[in-house]
C-alpha cells in the first residue's frame, strides 16, 4: 500500500505501530507531489524543509513511546489564506505576493500543538472570491479526477491535494460554499462548521460575518479528528462561540436510526443535472432505508440566498479590503500623493474579479442604494435564517445537493461572473443562517464526483458528522482514488 | 440600466480602482448584470423585518482593561513597503 493512498487516521495506526515513522510519511507525500504537481497545480508554496524537521521530531518522540496527539506526524495543507509565521501567505493576490505574516493564525497554532506536518500551502481563489480556482493570481488548479474540470472553489488548492494524495487532510475556508464546493467537485469530504465554532483569527478576511476555516478530508473519520482539533473559543476572536467542544470521534456511529432528516424541495433548482438530484435523492432514500424519519421541508426563501449574499458579502468584502492602500502590508505602487498611490496599488495588484466584488460592495453600500440593496439584503437574510430555525423545530439535519452539477471545464464560466455565482446557490443560505453543512460523495456522473450536503443546526456537528459517517459507511464512493486525468 | 456608467465611475474612484475605458465598459456589463438579478430581492415582502448583520447577535465583546504582549514594532513594520525610523512611510501628505 502507498503511503499517500492512506487517511490520517490509518497513518496513525501504523505510526504508532511504528510501521512507518513520521519521515516516511512526509517523503511519501512529496514524492506523489512531485509525481502529480505538475499536473494538479495545488499549491502556492511548500514547506518541505520544515515539514521534515517537524516529521523528525515527531520520530523522536515515538522512538521514546510518547503518546502523541491524533494528527502528530500527518502531513497537511493549508488555504493560503491562512497565517503561518515566517511562511509566505498570499491569499492568492499579487497585492500580498510577499507577505510573510509576523504571527500564526490560530488554527495554525492549534495544529502545530498536534504537532502535524505543514506540506505546503494550498492555492484559491484571489481573496477567497471564486468557485473555480481560475481566479488565483498564480496558477490554475485542476481537478484530479479529470485535469480539463476545475477542482470548484475557493479552496481548490486545498480539495486538490487531498484528492490527489498530495495531502492527507487541509484546512480551507468557506464565506459562500468555498469548502463544500471544492470537496464535493474533487470528490472528498468538506466541513464548514458553525459561524463562530473554529476562530477566524489569522484568517484573511473575506465577509468577516460569513467567513469559517474548515477541514477537508478523505472521510469523515478525518474530518472529525481535523475537526477536534481546530474549533474551540478563541479570546483574539470575538465572533467565536464560548461553548465547549465535545469529541467529534464520538459521533462517527453508523447508525442513523431515529434521526430526522427533512429535504427543502427549493434546493433542487432550475436547470440542476437530472444526474445530479437523481443521486442525492438516491442517497435519501438510502438514509430513510436505513432508519431515519424522513420529513420534506419547505423553505421559501431559498430563491433569494444568492442574491442576498452577493449584496452582504461583497459589502463586506469592500470594507476588508480597504486596508490594501500600499502602507502597512503588502504590494505599494509609486504614486504622487497616497490617494494615487493608493489606487494605484489596487488596481495592479487586484486581480478582476476582486476588483469588480470591492465595486459592486462600495455600490451597495454607498449613499442612495444602501437602504435599496444592503439593507434589503440584510432583512431577506433575517427571512433564509427563519426558513432554517423553523425546519429545525421539525427535523435534524437537512440533505440537499451541494451544487447544480459536476465540475465544469476550465475556462467554461470565467467570462459571465453571474453562471460562476450560480454555482453556489445551494450552499450560500447555510453561510447566510451560520449553520454547519457537510459535503461527501454520493455518487459519480460519467467518472466525475457527485457531492452531497448534509446541514445541521448552530453547533449540530456531531448530527452532520453521524449522518455522514452512516451514509459514508453503507457506501464505498470514500475508497475511490482520482485516476489524475490519466496519469 | 441599474447602474450607469457614471455611477461605475463614481463607485471606481471611492473604491481607488483605476480602469480604462474598454474595462469601464465591460465593468458596467457585468455589474448590471448581476445587479438586475439582485433585483429579485424587492419581490420580497419585508415590512417589519429586522435587519440581520450578524448571526450572533452580539453586541460589544469587551475584555478586562489589561496590557498584554502585543506585537513587537520591528515586527509590525517587517512587511511595510516603506519605513523610517520605526514608522510606516507614506507620500507627502500636507502642503508646505
Amino acid at each position: 500500500m502507498e503511503l499517500y493512498k492512506l487517511t490520517a487516521h490509518e497513518l496513525k495506526d501504523k505510526l504508532t505501530t511504528k510501521e512507518v515513522s513520521a519521515v516516511e510519511v512526509a517523503e511519501a507525500i512529496y514524492t506523489r507531489i512531485d509525481a502529480v504537481e505538475d499536473k494538479v497545480q495545488a499549491f502556492i508554496s511548500l514547506t518541505k524543509e520544515n515539514a521534515l524537521a517537524q516529521a523528525r521530531r515527531v520520530d523522536e518522540k515515538l522512538k521514546a513511546n510518547e503518546e502523541l496527539p491524533a494528527l502528530a506526524g500527518i502531513p497537511g495543507a493549508l488555504k493560503d489564506n491562512i497565517c503561518v509565521e515566517g511562511t509566505k501567505t498570499t491569499c492568492g493576490s499579487q497585492i500580498l505576493a510577499n507577505f510573510v505574516p509576523p504571527y500564526n493564525a490560530t488554527v495554525t497554532e492549534k495544529l502545530n500543538a498536534q504537532q502535524t506536518v505543514l506540506v505546503g500551502k494550498a492555492n484559491m481563489d484571489e481573496f477567497a472570491m471564486g468557485s473555480s480556482t481560475e481566479n488565483s493570481s498564480f496558477k490554475v488548479s485542476r481537478n484530479p479526477w479529470d485535469t480539463d474540470t476545475v477542482p470548484g472553489g475557493s479552496s481548490g488548492g486545498s480539495a486538490a491535494a487531498v484528492a490527489a494524495g498530495q495531502a492527507v487532510w487541509a484546512l480551507g475556508s468557506d464565506t459562500g460554499g468555498s469548502i463544500r464546493l471544492p470537496a464535493a467537485y474533487c470528490g472528498v469530504v468538506g466541513l464548514k462548521p458553525t459561524y463562530g465554532r473554529v476562530s477566524r483569527y489569522g484568517l484573511v478576511a473575506y465577509a468577516s460575518s460569513l467567513d469559517q476555516i474548515g477541514p477537508i478530508t478523505r472521510d469523515v473519520t478525518d474530518c472529525a479528528l481535523v475537526m477536534n482539533a481546530i474549533a474551540g473559543y478563541d479570546h483574539r476572536d470575538s465572533t467565536s462561540i464560548n461553548a465547549p467542544v465535545p469529541d467529534y470521534t464520538q459521533a462517527l456511529v453508523p447508525d442513523i436510526r431515529g434521526m430526522k432528516i427533512g429535504l427543502p424541495k427549493e434546493y433542487f433548482v432550475a436547470g440542476m443535472d437530472p444526474d445530479v438530484e437523481k443521486a442525492v435523492y438516491a442517497a435519501i432514500e438510502q438514509l430513510k432505508a436505513l432508519g431515519a424519519e424522513y420529513k420534506e421541508v419547505s423553505m421559501p426563501h431559498t430563491e433569494y440566498a444568492l442574491a442576498t449574499y452577493y449584496m452582504v458579502a461583497t459589502a463586506e468584502a469592500s470594507s476588508n479590503l480597504a486596508r490594501y492602500v500600499g502602507v502597512g502590508f503588502g504590494q505599494r505602487e509609486k504614486g504622487e500623493d497616497l490617494i494615487s498611490m493608493a489606487t494605484q496599488t489596487r488596481t495592479q495588484g487586484f486581480g478582476a474579479e476582486v476588483r469588480r466584488r470591492i465595486m459592486l460592495g462600495n455600490y451597495a453600500l454607498s449613499s442612495g442604494y444602501y437602504d435599496a440593496y444592503y439593507l434589503k439584503a440584510l432583512k431577506v437574510r433575517t427571512l433564509i435564517k427563519r426558513d432554517f430555525d423553523k425546519a429545525f423545530e421539525d427535523v435534524d439535519v437537512l440533505v440537499a445537493p451541494i451544487a447544480p452539477t459536476t465540475a465544469f471545464k476550465i475556462g467554461e464560466k470565467i467570462n459571465d461572473p453571474l453562471a460562476m455565482y450560480l454555482q453556489d446557490v445551494c450552499t450560500v443560505p447555510v453561510n447566510l443562517a451560520g449553520v454547519p453543512a457537510i459535503s461527501l460523495p454520493c455518487g459519480f456522473k460519467g467518472h466525475m464526483p457527485i457531492g452531497l450536503q448534509i446541514i445541521g443546526k448552530p453547533l449540530g456537528e456531531s448530527d452532520v458528522l453521524k449522518a455522514a459517517y452512516t451514509f459514508e459507511q453503507n457506501n464505498d464512493y470514500y475508497k475511490r482514488l482520482a485516476p489524475l486525468g490519466g496519469a | 440600466m441599474k447602474i450607469t456608467r457614471k455611477d461605475v465611475e463614481t463607485v471606481a474612484f471611492l473604491s481607488r480602482l483605476a480602469m480604462d475605458e474598454a474595462e469601464m465598459d465591460k465593468f458596467t456589463g457585468q455589474l448590471n448584470a448581476i445587479l438586475e438579478y439582485v433585483d429579485m430581492l424587492n419581490k420580497v415582502d419585508t415590512e417589519g423585518v429586522e435587519p440581520t448583520d450578524h448571526i450572533l447577535n452580539l453586541k460589544n465583546v469587551m475584555r478586562a482593561d489589561e496590557a498584554k504582549p502585543s506585537l513587537a514594532r520591528e515586527l509590525a513594520l517587517k512587511n511595510a513597503p516603506e519605513q523610517e525610523d520605526g514608522y510606516f512611510k507614506v507620500p507627502k501628505i500636507l502642503e508646505g
